[in-house]
This record gives structure tokens, C-alpha cells and sequence, in this order.
């Protein structure tokens, strides 16, 4: 059985690309474990058997038409960007 | 009557008559915001200039549909075409949305003004809009209580007049919560019934678009205007739109509700309790029968919930990493520094906190433990839903456990914040629809509403309308106006 110390803050923060100081480690470690210790009263369930829901809406895989309609332009598409070139986004090189 | 003590349907009428024009009513709410904004903080982000071209325009233009010239606010997670979008967030301080959302044009469609931004949780991740990066909003029944969330801002706004509605966005309780600590009535429609195009995404499978308001009418104004399928959110259903005109004024008699035997027993305050079980009476007086029922796992609603709204949040949130658009750390080393600083700077601490719970329990090895075993209890909690409605055609409850709580009192314990809506999470689990209106009021220092929650059956909207009109038409709550 898994138990609520394998959550370890700052390799799942690693996961999800947030870096944390040190001081927010250990209190999200706190916070989160108390959290986790409430959230395993779901195994307690007895769930043989049953089929999982991902989505209440029993609707497969709506199809339409595949027409061309006008959808945003370029230039509103990266306008927020904080760093473009035309219609690039600029980042940090990735590539040596 | 003042003008900004209208509801949203007298405002209609009174347009129609020619007795004001759309421009006058953007004008007493922008005043009655400078009056009372300095105490509530309800509001974000107001286009005073903006808003009030839009209802001269409003007012040149032949009438355009059922809300013709009036003002709405709108929860700060929804799209419009050049206005900011924030969700309260710092990550996105700056960003102006492409587009507008599939409600917002709607809206307009139906003749709507865009009155303004309303404050909220950051990012809808809350329950006292306390999260906000922003400022906090004040109850303002008690300044020194929060107005619920996520949709606190909207609430706060229309308990205390600053606009005659507003839409919100309800993912556990989000619309029908703050509803209930403000005194105002919420709608959260069944999944699927409102397009979630160009709203800010938090938990996919359970957000939901709806109306804050004054009265149950109105409520069902606005509804009507929103709902729909719209071809850019498949997940929204292409069923028939419901027939409200048919539900308001109807009465209850013939109607089966059901008191739901597991929302009466740990937690609640009594005289909130006693506030719904008196409304359960008046609604028996009415000619509706009362019956108990049963929905057994209940108690497992919030966890469930925690798991799988977390882990659709942290992948909806994985988006902003400072490429496309908002906040992008300065100068960073490398594109993985880039994310990591870009995220740690933009986010909360309540942000962060359900992104790092969202990835644990979906991340290798905890999968099946967590997430798809709270899938599995989501097929359950929606089945007692489904056997509960075999046997009456709503469920009455209260909205929450307790009235509006105090600024402050529950921000050092999540876990506590989370239980705030232990009322509310399983109708969004299940999908159905249910309404928040008052019921009544108690005293704590002062006096704060009660809201009696409604739910119904998928697509039957037009019952919970039909029973909220009913109550609410038998009861004089809602002449009840905070103390500003």
C-alpha cells in the first residue's frame, strides 16, 4: 500500500515545473500530507467492479463537418506573447 | 426605488416602457460602485467608458432581445474580445483575451451591456475569494466575513447592488456557495447545458457557466439566454433548451422532494438546518410531498473530488509556462528554468498547491491508487443521485454548513476551506443541475443569509426553477438588502 509519506513536495513540483523555495517545500510537505491523509479515505471504497467516469455526458466523440472557418488570425493568436518575432514565439535557445 | 436597486427583469420592463435608458442604469451602478466598492472590493477591472458606449449604442439601436440595455458583470474567467482576463492571477496580469466566450456572445446577442470584472479565487481555486492576487472581497452582509468563491466577487456585487446580475463559474460549489453567503440566487446548470468556450479551464469535466442574481427570475432570464449547444465546447449537449416559461408560477403541487438524510448530520449549524427544514415545510404547504432519501456516499464526495479536479487542474494549468502569453520570469538560464521561475513567480500558494496534488495522483505508481479510483467513486456518487431521483423529482439541501465565515479563518488550513463545500461537490461529480437561493437568516455578530440548494435531475432545470419560483414567490427573503 502506497501511504501518504511517498509524497515527496519537491520532486512532484519538479513533475509539474514549479520551482519552490524552501520555506514553501515544507509547508506545502505539511499542508499536502494532511490533504493526502483525507483523500485515502476514498480507498476505503469498495470500487470492484465498477467502470470509472471520466465524463457524466454520455456523448462519444462528436464529429462535424471539416470546412474551413475563420478562426483567429495570427497576429491576435500572439499578441500576449511576451517575447515573438512576426508570428513566432521567442524562448530561450533549446539547441546548442 | 433607486435605480440600482432593481432587479435585472424590473430593469427590462422599465426599458421597454422607455422609462430609462440602458445608458442611465450603467450609470447608478457605476455610482453605486464608488459608493460601495471602497468597502466590498467586488470588482476587478471596470471599462467605465467602454461600458457606457456600449449602452448608448444599446439605447440608438431598435430593442435587440430579452435583455435590451442591461448591465452584467462577469466573473474575471471569462473571455471577452480586448479585455483583460486574469483570473485573479498574477501569471496573467496584462494578457487581453483574443476572443469572446460562446456566453459572452450570447449575451450580447440577447442585448446585454458588459458592465465589469469580478474578483474570485485565483483561478476559481477557492472558497472565500481570499485566493485572489488581487485584494480579497468582503461579505457585505459583514465586512468582516468573505463572500464564499470562487465566484465572490460576483456575488458580493450583486448582494450589494453594484449589478443587477452576473455570470460565475461553478466547478464544486463556485456559483452556489458564494450565492448563499451573499444572500443572492446561483444557478450551476447540468454539465454540458452551457458552452465553456472561452472559459479559463480549472476542472473540465466538472466547470459549469451560470448566473448570479437578485431572484429566482431573474435567474431564469439570464439562463435562457446562455444555455445552448455551440458547435466550438463538444462537450455541450445539442438536447432541446429547457422551457422555463412554463415552470415560473406553476406551484409544486404534484412534486415529490426528497430530504437527503446524510446532509443533515455532522457539521451543520443548527439554525441553518432549522432555516431548511422550516423552507422544506413551506414548500409541503405549497403542495409538494416530502420524503427522505439516501445518497450513501456521500462522504467520500469531497475527497473524490480533490483528487480528480486537481489532476484535470494541473494539466489545464500546464499551459502557462511564459511562452504564449502572460507572465515570463526575466532573464532565465535555459527554457526549464524559464517554466519553473515563470510558474513559481505567476502562481498562489493555493495554485500551487493543487497543481502539486493533481500531478502526485497522477503521476506513475499513484495513478490507479488515486485517480481512477476516484473515477470509480465518481460512478458511484453518481449513482446515488440516479436512485435518489427514482424517487422524488428534487432534492432539497442546505447550500453550505455554516453561514459566511470570517475573513481570514480558514486560509492557514486548506483542508477546512475544502469542507466548506461539502454541500455543493457531488451535484458537480454527478453532473446535475442545482440553484442556491435564500432561505432565511441568522445571526452571528450580525445578521448573514442561509441558502436552501435545489437539485435536480439532469436537464431539468425547469423543476428546480419551478421550485425555487414557488418558494421564493411564498416567502419575502429576498426584499432582504445588506446593510450598505
Amino acid at each position: 500500500m502506497n501511504s501518504s509519506s511517498d509524497l515527496h513536495v519537491r520532486y512532484v513540483a519538479q513533475l509539474a515545473r514549479l520551482k519552490l523555495s524552501e520555506e514553501e517545500a515544507c509547508r506545502y510537505q505539511e499542508q499536502l500530507e494532511q490533504i493526502v491523509r483525507y483523500i485515502e479515505q476514498i480507498r476505503k471504497l469498495d470500487v470492484r467492479g465498477i467502470e470509472p467516469t471520466a465524463h457524466v455526458v454520455e456523448r462519444v466523440n462528436p464529429m462535424r463537418a471539416d470546412d474551413p472557418a475563420p478562426s483567429l488570425s495570427p497576429d491576435d493568436a500572439t499578441a500576449n506573447a511576451p517575447l515573438r518575432a512576426e508570428h513566432l514565439f521567442m524562448v530561450p535557445k533549446v539547441v546548442e | 426605488m433607486k435605480l440600482h436597486e432593481f432587479t435585472a427583469s424590473r430593469a427590462v420592463a422599465a426599458i421597454r416602457r422607455c422609462e430609462v435608458s440602458s445608458e442611465d442604469l450603467v450609470r447608478a451602478l457605476l455610482a453605486r460602485m464608488e459608493a460601495v466598492e471602497p468597502q466590498i472590493s467586488a470588482m476587478l477591472h471596470v471599462d467605465a467608458e467602454a461600458a457606457l458606449a456600449e449602452a448608448r449604442a444599446r439605447d440608438a439601436a431598435p430593442p435587440s432581445g430579452p435583455l435590451h440595455g442591461i448591465p452584467i458583470a462577469l466573473k474575471d474567467n471569462l473571455s471577452v474580445r480586448g479585455q483583460p482576463c486574469t483570473c485573479a492571477s498574477r501569471i496573467l496580469r496584462g494578457y487581453r483575451a483574443p476572443y469572446d466566450a460562446t456566453v459572452v456572445e450570447k449575451l450580447r446577442r440577447a442585448g446585454a451591456v458588459l458592465l465589469g470584472r469580478a474578483n474570485m479565487d485565483e483561478f476559481a481555486m477557492g472558497s472565500s475569494t481570499e485566493t485572489s492576487s488581487v485584494r480579497a472581497t468582503r461579505n457585505p452582509w459583514d465586512p468582516a466575513r468573505a463572500p464564499g468563491g470562487s465566484s465572490g466577487g460576483a456575488a458580493a456585487a450583486v448582494a450589494a447592488r453594484e449589478a443587477f446580475a452576473a455570470l460565475g463559474s461553478d466547478t464544486g460549489g463556485s456559483i452556489r456557495q458564494p450565492a448563499a453567503f451573499c444572500g443572492c440566487v446561483g444557478l450551476k446548470p447540468t454539465y454540458g447545458r452551457v458552452s465553456r468556450y472561452g472559459l479559463v479551464a480549472f476542472a473540465s469535466s466538472l466547470d459549469q457557466i451560470g448566473p448570479l442574481t437578485r431572484d429566482v427570475r431573474d435567474a431564469a432570464l439570464l439562463f435562457n439566454a446562455i444555455a445552448g449547444h455551440d458547435p466550438h465546447d463538444s462537450t455541450s449537449l445539442s438536447d432541446a433548451p429547457a422551457d422555463l416559461s412554463s415552470a415560473l408560477g406553476r406551484g409544486v403541487r404534484g412534486l415529490k422532494l426528497g430530504l437527503p438524510r446524510e446532509y443533515f448530520l455532522k457539521g451543520i449549524e443548527r439554525d441553518v438546518e432549522e432555516s431548511v427544514r422550516r423552507a422544506a415545510r413551506e414548500l409541503e404547504k405549497l403542495g409538494a410531498e416530502i420524503v427522505e432519501v439516501s445518497l450513501p456516499h456521500t462522504e467520500y464526495a469531497v475527497a473524490t473530488y480533490y483528487v480528480l479536479a486537481t489532476a484535470e487542474a494541473s494539466a489545464n494549468l500546464a499551459r502557462f509556462d511564459g511562452v504564449r502569453y502572460g507572465h515570463r520570469a526575466e532573464k532565465p538560464s535555459d527554457l526549464l528554468e524559464m517554466y519553473g521561475r515563470t510558474r513559481a513567480e505567476g502562481f498562489g500558494a493555493e495554485v500551487k498547491r493543487r497543481i502539486i496534488l493533481g500531478t502526485y495522483v497522477l503521476s506513475r505508481g499513484y495513478h490507479d491508487a488515486y485517480y481512477l479510483h476516484a473515477q470509480k467513486a465518481r460512478t458511484l456518487i453518481r449513482g446515488d443521485f440516479q436512485q435518489a431521483f427514482a424517487r422524488c423529482d428534487a432534492i432539497l439541501t442546505p447550500t453550505t454548513p455554516t453561514p459566511a465565515f470570517k475573513l481570514g479563518e480558514k486560509m492557514q488550513d486548506p483542508l477546512q476551506m475544502y469542507l466548506a463545500d461539502i454541500f455543493t461537490i457531488a451535484v458537480n461529480l454527478a453532473g446535475a443541475c442545482a440553484i442556491s437561493l435564500p432561505c432565511g437568516f441568522v445571526v452571528r455578530e450580525t445578521t448573514l443569509p442561509v441558502g436552501l440548494q435545489i437539485i435536480g435531475p439532469w436537464m431539468r432545470e425547469e423543476t428546480i426553477f419551478r421550485i425555487a419560483d414557488a418558494y421564493e414567490q411564498a416567502t419575502a427573503w429576498r426584499e432582504e438588502a445588506p446593510p450598505l
